[in-house]
């Protein structure tokens, strides 16, 4: 195994290595360091929430506050521990499962994780300002975003800095994939993670820049004397709902795709089956791309549409469900007459799988424009999307950290806590996010501090959920601090069934890998 | 199947909390007939994704309980098969035709507001609802109770619980007739609001310069309740919608006596009060309309509220008129209330501000100044 992977380690010591770094294994450390620290930042401020809404009444903070920390909480939480999360495991990974001996353009690799500090310092900073942080819910509509004080264009900067972080993060990878893969590589014999990832990539591409182009548009309706979204000046408030959403979809899926592709690793690893369906898992995750691209509309079913365009947006919503169905169909086939086995990666993503369909479900009730009418801003859809975000995404990038924990640190982690951390988190964020599908039914909008008394018990039942989950995640860091430091020695292939190069490196990996070509073999390529 | 059970546990470990209200579970089916259309599509979606549930999560739950490697399988090395592939494909892309097909009829009848009978216009304003009954030239403003403004401020130490509709009343209900066309128009004046009765069947939103409409027919005479249902800023959760459904007659009868209410209140110019019944009816207006803002103790929220205690608007003689001014035409942010407040609403309310917190003006503002306020710019 060392030919593939010969390791003269001259990395800057202290905190230079960090700072300077143009390796993708610091870089990709970085990113997901950061991402648990903004995980557990978005997560205090989910716990003030959940305080909040603990019972009727206004018991801890005032409403102009907790909508902050509703706003706040979804902008860490997706542009600062989903996003940040999903890019550290590409850098860690892509160059590995492709061969590659680091990505194609590595200062910029530094520069893009290093401006997210900056742009979250930003945001957070908005908080301490007089009239306190950004407040008008994370999709930002005017003219309500218009109303924010001091924080207003340090919401607008920060989003821009995270903006231009992604892009730069995306084109990086799409630069490694086409130009860096191994000799005898193809395309369509990459791990599905790589695939997974290269499409995520042309969506951050394609939207991010529109989603700039939106925040600058408000900033220009506020100090510049424009009237883009002022139907005073003759411009049109749903307009910027129309551009944030050609944004905010593909959004969805650049959070959700790499979810995909790391449980497409995972479920074959341990089912010791190759992937079912490959080839028809890399169409469904490209149909589902380019189908994120013309459903926007489906979160605005009550701006007042015309009709034909209702019927439009509800038509190419329901048809998602067709390729993420194969997605989730392929993955059974997986299981289907393997060998299974249950460490804690596999049980976090059989719960992705399962927990993520009714995520599905639910979204495929509320892509019915007539209905949606009804569920449209509750909590049916606050829980619609924390079931595919957090059940979905989280679960899925935890399945990840434990699957390759040991290829990290050359240790495995400890698998009896591993399995009590995923109990508790499934049943916790269950208890935490069922109770709001009948709340919302019950007719409780989301997004206010304080309500009637009918919405008490559930709840009281979520808050308890929420608690006791924010708890859970404190044993995570406690089981990845613990790994890192030391534990049973993890072989190259730390995983019996695992697939892929990057188990043909030595655990942990080495500072730099794969300096020459590695040679592939049928064996390699097997997925 | 996780969930049903976990559904099941969180239902036996509460029921003692269950002493007020009941459980609401599910969707409303709601009092009118496209409601009920609306609950019916709800309930067939909720069992075809049920189903569909129960037979995929059962499929693998099966093969997690015999396809493991603690039973000795030998794992298969199949990895594709396009028959299998096309049917899971064909199948899911059926069912979804047989739902659009209802979804589809539905929606084009709800957006079928033709041939209404009469026409209410719902305006959002931060943080209440006006009311224009167009073919009646009445308006009403309705907003948040004082009971429930009361109870809801920051550790206010009063109890929710004892009140029903905590957050669900208002100061002034609108009445609508049943068994008629109502063509519901949305707009709103500084953010975006939506309006929402759930038994109504859907929400729509309320879009400054914009007018949207809907319809209902409501069938049962009741009181209905909803609220705002697009965040709009620190009072989103505190703009309720209350419609009373009552008979045609009885509706006319309504519009008659609000006309004549609406009347009096014009005609209030000469009406003159002594200082302890401003402040009285100043504390009211002030805590219905003024508070969710101001505060109760006048002191605002630093940033965004200006506060009113020891502010020279509120104290300084040679602002007697601009005070006045301010409430009857807002300025920035503070909306205008001149059309919603009569003369000794607005004089009594001018009064409570110049005088409550420690002002201690001693300034007595009557009905008379406010009128002739209105007059002078």
């Amino acid at each position: 195994m060392s030919t593939l992977a010969h390791d003269h380690d001259h990395a800057p010591s202290g905190l230079k290595r960090w700072i300077y770094s143009t390796n993708h294994k610091d870089i990709g450390t970085l990113y997901l360091i950061f991402a648990l620290t903004m995980f557990f930042v978005g997560g205090a401020m989910a716990m003030i929430i959940r305080a909040e809404l603990f019972q009727p009444g206004l018991q801890f903070v005032d409403p102009q506050f907790y909508n902050s920390m509703v706003t706040v909480h979804a902008l860490i939480m997706i542009f600062g521990a989903v996003m940040p999360a999903g890019v550290g495991l590409a850098n860690w990974m892509i160059p590995l499962m492709i061969g590659a001996p680091d990505m194609a353009l590595p200062r910029m690799n530094n520069m893009s994780f290093w401006i997210l500090p900056f742009g979250f310092a930003l945001l957070i900073s908005t908080l301490f300002m007089e009239g306190g942080g950004p407040a008008g819910g994370w999709t930002m509509y005017p003219p309500l975003v218009l109303q924010t004080g001091d924080a207003f264009p340090f919401l607008i900067f920060a989003i821009h800095f995270l903006g231009i972080s992604s892009i730069m993060g995306a084109i990086n990878i799409i630069a490694t994939v086409f130009n860096m893969r191994a000799p005898g590589m193809s395309l369509m014999q990459m791990p599905l993670f790589v695939w997974t990832w290269v499409i995520t990539s042309f969506l951050l591409i394609a939207a991010l820049p529109v989603l700039a182009g939106a925040v600058t548009m408000l900033l220009t309706d506020k100090y510049f004397g424009t009237s883009f979204f002022d139907a005073a000046g003759g411009g049109d408030p749903v307009m910027f709902q129309h551009i944030f959403w050609f944004f905010g979809h593909p959004e969805v899926y650049i959070l959700a795709l790499p979810a995909f592709g790391i449980i497409s690793q995972v479920i074959p690893a341990f089912s010791r089956k190759p992937l079912f369906g490959y080839a028809s898992m890399v169409y469904a995750t490209a149909s589902i791309a380019i189908l994120s691209f013309v459903v926007w509309a489906h979160h605005m079913f009550t701006v007042g549409m015309p009709l034909k365009g209702e019927l439009f947006f509800m038509y190419a919503t329901m048809l998602i469900a067709v390729p993420t169905g194969v997605k989730v169909f392929n993955w059974m086939a997986t299981m289907w007459r393997g060998a299974m086995t249950f460490e804690t990666p596999m049980l976090f993503a059989i719960a992705f799988v399962i927990l993520f369909t009714i995520g599905g479900f639910s979204g495929l009730m509320l892509g019915m424009a007539p209905v949606d009418f009804q569920y449209h801003d509750t909590y049916f859809v606050v829980a619609h999307f924390h079931y595919v975000l957090l059940t979905g995404a989280v679960f899925a990038l935890m399945s990840a950290v434990y699957y390759w924990l040991p290829k990290w640190t050359g240790y495995m982690y400890d698998e009896k806590l591993g399995k009590i951390h995923f109990w508790l988190s499934t049943i916790a964020a269950n208890v935490l996010f069922f109770p709001q599908h009948f709340l919302g039914l019950a007719g409780m909008p989301r997004r206010i501090p304080d309500y009637n008394i009918q919405f008490a018990d559930f709840n009281m039942i979520s808050s308890i959920g929420g608690f006791a989950y924010g708890l859970t995640q404190l044993l995570f860091v406690y089981i990845v601090i613990k790994c890192a430091l030391g534990g049973k020695k993890a072989k190259d292939k730390a995983w019996e069934g695992a697939r892929g190069l990057e188990w043909y490196v030595p655990s942990p990996a080495p500072h730099h890998t794969f300096e020459t070509p590695p040679k592939l073999t049928k064996q390699m390529l097997e997925m | 199947m996780k969930t049903f059970f976990i559904k099941f546990l969180s239902i036996l470990a509460l029921f003692p909390l269950t002493a007020f209200a009941e459980w609401g579970l599910n969707m409303r089916e709601g009092v009118t007939q496209i409601s009920q259309r609306v609950y019916d599509l709800h309930m067939l979606t909720l069992w075809v994704v049920t189903v569909i549930g129960i037979v995929v999560f059962g499929i693998m739950f099966w093969s997690i309980f015999h396809h493991r490697k603690s039973k000795g399988v030998k794992p298969a090395k199949f990895s594709h098969s396009t028959t299998v592939e096309v049917i899971w494909t064909a199948i899911p892309l059926a069912i979804i035709i047989a739902l659009a097909v209802p979804a589809t009829k539905l929606l084009i009848d709800m957006e079928d507001t033709s041939g209404s009978q009469i026409t209410v216009k719902a305006t959002g304003y931060q943080w209440k609802w006006k009311y224009d009954y167009i073919d009646d030239d009445l308006t009403i403003f309705s907003v948040l109770d004082t009971k429930s403004t009361e109870v809801s401020q920051l550790n206010s130490g009063l109890n929710p619980m004892e009140n029903e509709n905590y957050l669900l009343d208002v100061d002034e209900p609108i009445v609508l007739p049943t068994n008629t066309k109502i063509r519901i128009l949305t707009t709103a004046q500084d953010v975006i609001h939506a309006w929402w009765v759930p038994d109504l069947g859907w929400k729509r939103d309320a879009i400054p310069g914009f007018i949207n409409d809907n319809w209902a027919v409501i069938d049962k005479p009741g009181t209905y309740r909803g609220q705002c249902a697009e965040i709009c800023g620190k009072g989103h959760g505190y703009m309720p919608i209350v419609v009373k459904a009552v008979p045609m007659d009885e509706y006319r009868i309504w519009v008659a006596e609000k006309k004549q209410e609406a009347e009096a209140k014009k005609n209030t110019a000469d009406m003159v009060l002594t200082m302890e019944e401003l402040m009285t009816k100043g504390e009211a207006v002030y805590k219905a309309q003024c508070l969710a803002c101001h505060q109760a103790n006048g002191e605002g929220v630093p940033g965004v509220f200006p506060a009113l205690a020891g502010s020279a608007v509120a104290i300084e003689p040679d602002q007697r008129l601009g005070h006045i001014h301010r409430i009857i035409y807002g300025k920035n942010l503070m909306p205008a209330f001149g059309e919603q407040l009569s003369d000794v609403d607005i004089a009594a309310v001018t009064t409570y501000e110049r005088n409550a917190w420690g002002n201690d003006t001693g300034d007595i503002v009557q009905a008379k100044e406010v009128s002739e306020a209105r007059n002078k710019k």
